[in-house]
């Protein structure tokens, strides 16, 4: 049954689902309802909620209790989110899984607490130290959070990798009907032998990053990168809405997505032949799936992001070796201030293609 | 028929540890699995091993083990005890680790009386990056980041870590100990059986620091390394049970 | 496709209403968004929430042309009133400036006399007087009130009257 919910709380309530039974956070604006929600609601499932003293400790506490085999969460917002980076690059190193949810503000700094979009390099580049990706889902409703966020359980336990759900603030605070998956039975999840769980019967686990001869950092290295290909192979998701004859394609993620369908379908009433893509995953990013639009009628790309030029690269990188050579630019709204469908479908009418933000 | 009278404890591996000859990590680690052995505690254990010169713990204990971040291992401990509340679970951290990067991390986690055992490696000095100065260099004591010696108006004071933590309302055994003659090893060993115990009846946060030395970076010989602790060491950090709780005696035996 | 925004001073009542709102839709099986203001400003300034109701799959919860606001006070008016959309309705309780209830557009609702003894319920006599012109019936309404109030029963009651005077208020409304 559908169900009216805040984006933070049905991440929350997915989790559950998922079989997340462990979560560690710490204030701040806008994801709040996050850890407030799981505060009680971990304690009827018979899970564990702590709030942290601070966004490392929270995170670190998220490599102990998921490193002992529990699935586990933790949640924060940009400023937060960079706090969080030491432990995430150790948890990649270490191979725990877990999730990682960033309802993103504004930046840099302390910035504000409106929606942004400007952690998208620090979430799809590596954001840590040392080379590791995490699987990065980026939710455009709640309903899409919620079946992200319980997948992200499982994908996160297949690859024992750290994903990451970015959503922006408006995800986080907005509300829409979403349906809650079935929860899992946690006694059919696959059992987890490399857990330092306890009770090793003799064979010891040890959960840790640290290779001191080069030969085997490399090797290490090596398998987190096939791994990396293979999410590359098996986990991409885009979307694509009327391009099968677009000329001009918008590109947006998570929430300006949704705001560019609408201006697609006011440019489409006003004949301009325009469509949207929208990559579901922006680790790994669609690269074959937007070159392919580039190949049929597509010859304008426009990345249309609440940061100052960051997805747009990764357009590019798509479309760098298209034979039909399509021209790429940008509109952006940053700052906490977020684009409206009329302005983007003015800009595109105006037949411009800025190469940077500023207007 | 001979009788065994002295063995490895059960807990240790057969690895040789890399430490430094005369180095008292090996002591600990030792008086750790005996503790842990003498209170029946041999499968269900899980450590928490720092960053420091104790970074490769994990080669030495048999039970599983996590490496943790520098200074972030009572988070760490905290979710693995959240999320296994039936094991065992001690953290070992040395100075710096404990006592400058991860001060918030250790405050919390007593103040939350997390149920953990907590093993502190003072030796005031860092080990493994080659003896610079840590929060509990003593005062005049030389390291290759204050070579003329600690002075307090520069560098500040030492912190005093059992004396600050047993303010808290949390933890439910704090003790300084040494380990630079054989009464004072018993004298650990003792009190990490009791920091177990706390931690077996579910009495909350227990932390043991155990004066230590690292005769390289104090350029000294391992006796006279010992013999600093001995007779400047425990003036300025007094030995001695700073908080204790109780114990259920029946259920302890 | 219905795009609402409701604006007022926080504590108005501003947040339910269009949560309201929202949960009515879902009631009658249509999409919806609600995306409330958040941050500092909730906390006694002006809040304010944009509400989509839509048949299809809702493209941009931001709302940038309301059809419909609805207004507790002047500032509101002042700066939702120049975005209206084209053919877009107002609602604006009674106690706003002249010259902003000019338009043929603007429904003024006098929310404290139809409130009665409930002077809390002034947002639910909005939300009774907004309903037709959002094209939601009665029956969701009701059921939002109710699930809104579900742990303060004792309000329930009160609180639908607010919303049948509302309601029979705008009831004429073209």
């Amino acid at each position: 049954m559908k169900k009216l919910m805040k984006g933070n709380e049905a991440v929350a309530e997915a989790a559950i689902a998922a079989g997340c039974r462990c979560f560690f956070g710490y204030p701040i604006t806008p994801q709040n309802e996050v850890p407030e929600y799981m505060s009680w609601r971990l304690k009827e499932v018979g899970g564990s909620f702590v709030q942290a003293e601070s966004e490392v400790s929270a995170i670190n506490m998220v490599y102990g209790a998921a490193g002992a085999g529990v699935r586990s969460m933790t949640s924060s917002s940009s400023p937060g989110i960079s706090l969080k980076q030491e432990g995430i690059s150790y948890i990649a190193g270490a191979q725990v899984p877990c999730v990682i949810v960033n309802m993103m503000r504004a930046g840099p700094g302390l910035g504000g607490i409106q929606p942004s979009q400007s952690d998208y390099f620090q979430a799809t580049k590596g954001g840590g130290h040392g080379d590791y990706h995490m699987l990065v889902y980026a939710p455009s409703s709640v309903q899409e959070a919620v079946d992200l966020t319980y997948k992200a359980f499982f994908r996160a336990d297949y690859y024992r990798t750290p994903v990451m759900i970015l959503g922006d603030g408006m995800l986080g605070q907005m509300m829409e009907p979403a349906e809650i998956p079935e929860a899992v039975d946690l006694s059919s999840l696959e059992p987890k032998p490399w857990a330092a769980s306890g009770n090793n019967g003799g064979t010891q686990r040890v959960i840790n990053s640290i290779y001191m001869s080069p030969d085997a950092l490399e090797e290490h290295n090596a398998m987190l990168t096939r791994r990396y290909e293979e999410m590359a192979k098996v986990d991409v998701m885009s979307e694509s809405y009327r391009t099968d004859d677009a000329e001009v394609v918008l590109v947006a993620y998570g929430i300006v997505a949704r705001i560019c369908k609408a201006a697609v379908d006011m440019l489409r009433e006003s004949g301009v032949k325009a469509g949207l893509f929208r990559p579901v995953t922006v680790y790994p990013f669609p690269y074959e799936e937007i070159k392919k639009l580039a190949d049929g009628k597509a010859r304008k790309f426009i990345s249309v992001e609440l940061s100052c030029g960051q997805l747009i690269e990764d357009v590019k990188l798509g479309l760098y070796d298209s034979k039909n050579r399509p021209e790429v630019g940008i509109f952006a709204r940053v700052g906490g201030n977020v684009m409206s469908p009329e302005e983007i479908a003015d800009y595109v009418k105006s037949g411009r293609l800025s190469k940077s933000w500023i207007k | 028929m001979d009788k065994i009278v002295f063995s490895k404890p059960a807990l240790l591996t057969d690895t040789p540890m890399h430490y430094c000859p005369g180095c008292t990590h090996g002591i600990v680690h030792r008086l750790i699995a005996e503790a842990l052995g003498e209170i029946g505690e041999f499968d269900n254990v899980i450590g928490i091993a720092p960053v420091g010169c104790a970074v490769f713990a994990y080669n030495y204990f048999k039970c599983d083990m996590f490496q943790a971040a520098h200074g972030r291992a009572p988070s760490v401990a905290t979710g693995v005890k959240r999320a296994r509340p039936d094991s065992t679970v001690f953290v070992y951290q040395g100075d710096g680790d404990l006592a400058s990067i991860g001060m918030a991390e250790i405050v919390h986690a007593a103040t939350r009386g997390e149920n953990m055992t907590v093993i502190f490696i003072n030796n005031g000095i860092y080990g493994m990056t080659g003896g610079q100065m840590a929060p509990t260099t003593l005062e005049g004591q030389k390291t290759t980041t204050s070579q003329f010696g600690r002075n307090p108006l520069e560098h500040g004071n030492p912190i005093k870590i059992c004396e600050m933590l047993s303010t808290l309302t949390g933890p439910a055994y704090i003790a300084r100990t040494s380990v630079h003659d054989v009464k004072n090893v018993r004298a650990t060993r003792d009190a990490l059986v009791r920091g177990f115990k706390m931690q077996k009846q579910k009495r909350g946060f227990s932390l043991i620091e155990i004066l230590s030395t690292c005769p390289t970076n104090f350029h000294m010989t391992p006796i006279a390394a010992l013999e600093y602790v001995k007779t400047t060491g425990v003036k300025a950090y007094p030995l001695g049970v700073y908080k204790d709780v109780g114990l259920n005696e029946e259920e302890a035996k | 496709m219905k795009r609402i925004i409701v604006s007022g001073f926080g504590g108005q009542g501003v947040i339910s209403l269009g949560l309201m709102l929202s949960y009515a839709a879902m009631k009658e099986n249509l999409n919806t968004s609600f995306l409330p203001s958040y941050g500092p400003e909730m906390r006694g300034g002006t809040a304010n929430c944009s509400v989509v109701i839509s048949e299809s799959e809702v493209a941009s919860p931001v709302i940038s042309r309301p059809d419909i606001l609805v207004a507790f006070n002047e500032p509101s008016l002042a700066r939702f009133l120049p975005k209206l959309a084209e053919g877009g309705r107002v609602f604006a309780a009674s106690s706003a400036k002249e010259e902003y209830l000019a338009g043929g557009n603007v429904c003024v609702v006098p929310v404290h006399e139809l409130c009665g003894n409930n002077q809390k319920g002034q947002n639910i006599v909005m939300l009774g007087a907004v309903l037709s012109q959002a094209s939601l019936s009665y029956k969701s309404a009701e059921e939002a009130v109710r699930e809104v109030f579900k742990r303060k029963p004792q309000f329930v009651e009160a609180n639908l009257s607010c919303l049948k005077a509302g309601y029979e208020f705008a009831k004429g409304l073209k």
